[in-house]
């Protein structure tokens, strides 16, 4: 069958803000494809986040008590078995945790390609042509692929707007498959990392720092210019994995989303999973020795200056200023 | 308890990363390797599992130049031993190596695979997810920190906007790693030194040529979209002037 099916991801707040740009790069493509766009929610009780896909042309439902909260065995069961069903020409999954988990292992069981990461995605003829982040966003690889085919795509990279629509689309109810019925996977507790005292994403004024610092102890340097700038601290992830700032700080796919006012960003890199947290900032100074950094992409000014000496030379300034 | 860690090299991305003559891959030329992070991660998460309930580490790599001394350090910080296999054709897309490992970490008898959960050279994330489906076992992404509860794994998977969930996942299993339980250890050079006198580096059967995937790269090249930023020119103090100035200019100090 022709047609587009959209994976719909589900957050504490209903549907993923991430699926709205899927479902809106679907119906984007639509119009060259052919078919009807279908959005699968899989859950406990489909009810709330169907009702808010006016945008899809249908909504393919698989309720079972497994898939809320998600579970990753449970939703590829029900992914694999709605492709299976529909044997869409076109899959589209957002790039998030779910989409790692979900996207290569249903191409593998259902025989389609995979391409990741897509920033771009667009009909070329009889293939469809996308475009993906590679090397830390130094290169983008256009790649073209005949469907059936599966795409995940970046968030942040696809208008949310033709994702929303009013009223609601028809049902279409598919019976769960037999996996669920035998899982392997368990859900044991849920958490926010964020536990923490300090909440970056209600931050006007963020000074993160990014495996560029090199040592912990220069983070101290950018701990003064926050201070000098009345600004929080945020770090990017490898930061937070080496264990030099808290989980609570770390900013990107895998952190937090911040849109603070300003945000300076010290020896980051600007890789597309940190690029996802911050893009919305106002005002984005970005400090990185190599001129060829992507965060300079994005960044409202920029400086290639070794930020031992700018970070203090800044900081003195901002001080006598203020 | 078996545990497998599959590590690989990327190129060293404080360098830049040069596209070759055809425009469709990078001329590997030059390149700096250094191993896949997460794979680090992988690997750290093996050695606190071993050490919280014993088990035997075997790391496992597809050939490649310099890929020897991924596995020395891998087994300098602990693990009990490592394998080489070869893939068809040379070819290192997540497909081929998925078919190429499967079958020796059946051989092995391995309960538990680690591996990164992407890597900066195809962030793809496929090879965890296409391995777990091919030896028909569950598979979680985005794992930081796991702990070994008897036959099963106890994970937790992270989520946008700093949200978590702990998972319980039957063994066998499949981890995509993001970071392990704490930052990977160092590893003193004499000890890195005495593993490269003294070990071997095993090695494993060439694997059956799998259909190559219906994708073709057509282009790889540096993003299209210039510079947006301004760029301040000057000594470290004349740039921290301009960026005062524009951070007044922006309402954002002095007011």
């Amino acid at each position: 069958m022709p047609g587009i099916l959209v994976y719909i991801e589900a957050d504490p707040g209903g549907v993923a803000p991430v699926s709205f740009e899927v479902l809106g790069a679907a119906r984007t493509l639509a119009p060259h494809l052919g078919g009807p766009v279908e959005a699968l929610v899989a859950a406990a009780d489909p009810d709330t986040l169907a009702a808010a896909l006016g945008a899809a042309d249908s909504v393919l439902t698989v309720t079972d008590p497994s898939l809320t909260p998600y579970l990753p065995e449970a939703h590829r069961a029900a992914l694999e078995e709605a492709i299976r069903v529909r044997q869409p020409s076109v899959v589209l999954i957002g790039g998030t945790s779910a989409g790692i988990d979900l996207a290569a292992g249903a191409a593998t069981a259902t025989s389609r390609p995979l391409v990741a990461y897509c920033t771009a995605l667009r009909v070329a003829g009889q293939e469809m042509e996308a475009e993906s982040q590679l090397y830390g966003g130094k290169l983008v690889a256009t790649t073209r692929t005949a469907p059936p085919a599966i795409f995940s795509l970046v968030a942040g990279c696809f208008p949310e707007a033709p994702g929303h629509a009013p009223g609601t689309a028809p049902r279409i109810a598919l019976p769960p498959p037999a996996a669920l019925q035998r899982l392997r996977t368990r859900l044991v507790g849920t958490g926010a990392a964020a536990a923490g005292t300090v909440d970056i994403t209600k931050a006007e004024r963020i000074v993160s720092v990014g495996r560029g610092i090199g040592a912990p102890g220069d983070i101290d340097l950018a701990r003064d210019l926050a201070t000098a700038l009345g600004a929080e601290l945020g770090a990017s992830r490898p930061v937070v994995d080496s264990g030099w700032l808290p989980k609570e700080r770390q900013v990107g796919k895998s952190g937090m989303t911040v849109k603070p006012r300003l945000y300076v960003a010290v020896g980051i890199s600007g890789a597309p999973e940190h690029l996802e947290g911050m893009r919305g900032a106002g005002v984005i100074v970005a400090i990185n020795t190599d001129p060829g950094a992507p965060i300079f992409q994005v960044a409202t000014y920029g400086s290639t200056c070794d930020f031992g000496d700018l970070l203090p030379a800044l900081s003195a300034r901002l001080t006598a200023a203020g | 308890m078996r545990i497998a860690v599959i590590m690989k090299q990327v190129p060293d991305l404080v360098e830049d990363v040069e596209v070759d003559a055809r425009g469709t891959a990078i001329d590997r030329d030059g390149v700096r390797w250094t191993v896949n992070e997460f794979d680090g991660h992988a690997l750290e998460q093996a050695m606190l599992l071993k050490e919280a309930v014993g088990a035997e580490v075997t790391v496992l790599a597809v050939a490649a130049a310099g890929i020897d001394q991924v596995l020395f350090a891998a087994l300098a910080r602990g693990a009990d031993r490592a394998i080489v296999v070869p893939t068809p054709e040379g070819r290192t897309d997540a497909p081929r190596v998925a078919a190429a490992l499967a079958p020796a970490l059946t051989e092995i008898g391995a309960d538990l695979v680690l591996t990164g959960v992407q890597a900066a050279d195809d962030l793809h994330g496929q090879l965890g997810p296409i391995l777990a489906a091919s030896l028909g076992w569950p598979h979680v992404s985005v794992v930081c920190g796991a702990e070994l509860h008897g036959s099963a794994v106890v994970v937790q998977q992270e989520y946008s906007g700093g949200r978590t969930a702990a998972l319980e996942v039957d063994l066998p299993a499949v981890l995509g790693v993001q970071a392990a339980g704490r930052p990977p250890r160092y590893v003193p050079i004499s000890r890195l030194r005495q593993v490269i006198a003294s070990a071997t580096i095993g090695s494993h059967a060439p694997a059956a040529v799998v259909p190559a995937p219906a994708t073709t790269v057509t282009r790889l090249a540096a993003p299209a979209q210039e510079s947006l930023a301004r760029m301040l020119e000057g000594s470290a103090d004349d740039v921290a002037r301009q960026i005062v100035e524009a951070l007044h200019e922006h309402g954002l100090v002095g007011v």
